[in-house]
């Protein structure tokens, strides 16, 4: 079976191999390669996506103003920098003091930023929760940094890294232009043939309009889809939960008129049926919201009716 | 699924290589035509090829991707209890699926062979293991099936949309744990 669809994949190479390598592509063909099983550890070592040179092995940038009462807390952070393509990541600690330092994991590296290192880079914008810039990757757990307190125990250090599975463009900062482009392949808008009956506005009940509760409130940090293993290996190809969540959004609003339509894009074994019920989505989605129950209202929706 | 994503890679990184062979001779071409390094022009006019704003903004992008890393993601998730159970559940279908063909495979073959794997040498061979190791391999093959089987049940229930909430999916979990060991234990026992 596997040998007749890699057969039949090469001589569909011949006939068009640059257009299929094109094929819902972000980056250029020649990076796609990086995506792969878990498996092929082989290739995983050739690739670029190589380990993080760790901290032990790098320097640590201390506090800049000394003080004795100081509640010293360690913070390593992922580095990467496009100036010098060829370098290996790398695990940078800094120290930082938090009686200096404001709440929030965001309130870190804005200091960081300001007063130890300008270099350091990520995304912000809003600080409240409402933009979705400041995603990463923070003990482990995706959220977002304005949301993310830092846990006071001095003791345990904390480690930042760039959203999961993503291509870094520099430090904290992913490459989202696939993740974009899937939101754009699902048409987020409304649809609709028949003019609105009273010729101004679509209106809809109450009852249908408490349907998009919990899907609406959205803000596509890509948090979930990128703690998502089915994501990570097949991000060509599967949606991923942020863009399904935002499919079932429109699915579901009584007043688009193409649901049928949009169900029938997903008539297909990668873009919606990837999803094997992991479940990490909604548990680490910052903004509480449940990407799994969407999906999984897709797929019942999909079979049922 | 290995195979076919094999052959696929190989085809995508032997497209791959084309382009970046590409980028590199026009900056030899430079490096000879305009060899007084005083003269050199290092942007704006370039001879060889003439591209738009557009186009050479894009080019320096694509160059930069050839070399952007993909960021760490199996080995410094946390261990939760979704994802670890996620995967288990793939192992242990693939152990019992597996473990099936296999059997299945030598049993079909075993007469031709002269090996005797009917139920009677079976068991007789295994009552000649010592118990620690009975008890063990009874154990695992037992919480494999039990786990399989709880796992599926869990997975029946999400797929009518229900049960699929952050706390009842915690709970879930850790019941299908405790029940698969406490079931397979008493599998052990018969």
């Amino acid at each position: 079976m596997a040998l007749r669809i890699a057969s039949r994949r090469l001589a569909l190479a011949q006939q068009c191999a640059p257009k299929m390598l094109r094929r819902g592509m972000a980056t250029p063909a020649s990076a796609i390669e990086h995506t792969k099983e878990p498996l092929s550890a082989t290739s995983e070592s050739l690739s670029a996506s190589r380990p993080p040179i760790p901290e032990s092995k790098t320097t640590t940038v201390k506090e800049p103003h000394f003080d004795p009462q100081a509640k010293t807390k360690t913070f390593h952070i992922y580095r990467w920098n496009p100036d010098e393509p060829t370098s290996k990541p790398k695990m940078q600690s800094y120290t930082l003091d938090l009686n200096k330092t404001g709440p929030m994991m965001l309130d870190a590296l804005i200091r960081i930023k300001n007063e130890v290192d300008p270099t350091l880079t990520f995304r912000r914008s809003c600080r409240e929760g409402i933009c979705g810039s400041c995603a990463m990757n923070i003990d482990g757990v995706n959220t977002l940094a304005c949301l993310c307190r830092i846990p006071t125990e001095t003791t345990k250090e904390s480690r930042i890294y760039p959203l999961p599975h993503t291509y870094v463009v520099k430090d904290l900062v992913p490459d989202l232009t696939q993740f974009y482009k899937q939101y754009k392949s699902i048409k987020p808008y409304l649809q609709r043939d028949t003019p609105p009956e009273d010729g101004r506005e679509n209106r809809q009940s109450k009852a249908d309009r408490r349907k998009l509760d919990g899907l609406y409130e959205c803000i596509l940090c890509a948090c979930c889809s990128t703690s998502c293993p089915s994501y990570w290996w097949n991000s060509e190809e599967y949606l991923g939960p942020a863009v399904l969540l935002q499919s079932y959004r429109w699915i579901a609003d009584s007043r688009d008129e193409r649901t049928a339509e949009r169900k029938d894009m997903f008539q297909n074994s990668m873009s919606l049926y990837r999803c094997h019920t992991i479940l990490n989505c909604s548990r680490t989605c910052p903004k509480g919201l449940n990407p799994a129950l969407a999906i999984a209202e897709i797929k019942k929706s999909m079979a049922v009716a | 699924m290995l195979s076919q994503r094999v052959a696929q890679q190989t085809l995508r990184r032997m497209a791959a290589q084309q382009p970046a062979h590409r980028f590199v001779a026009p900056a030899a071409v430079l490096r000879t035509s305009n060899a007084i390094a005083g003269q050199r022009r290092w942007a704006a006019s370039h001879p060889v090829e003439k591209m738009s704003e557009g186009e050479a903004i894009n080019k320096v992008l694509n160059q930069q991707r050839l070399r952007r890393p993909v960021s760490p993601h199996l080995a410094i998730y946390q261990p939760q209890i979704t994802w670890y159970l996620s995967i288990l559940h793939r192992i242990t279908g693939s152990l019992l699926s597996g473990g099936f063909y296999v059997f299945g495979a030598l049993y079909l073959i075993a007469p031709a062979l002269g090996w005797h794997l009917e139920s009677a040498s079976l068991a007789a061979g295994f009552a000649a293991w010592p118990v620690i190791l009975q008890f063990l391999s009874k154990f695992m093959v037992g919480w494999t099936f039990t786990f399989k089987t709880f796992q599926g049940v869990r997975h029946l229930i999400w797929d009518t949309a229900s049960m699929i909430t952050n706390p009842q999916v915690n709970k879930s979990g850790w019941f299908v744990v405790g029940a698969s060991a406490v079931s397979a234990l008493a599998l052990c026992f018969l």
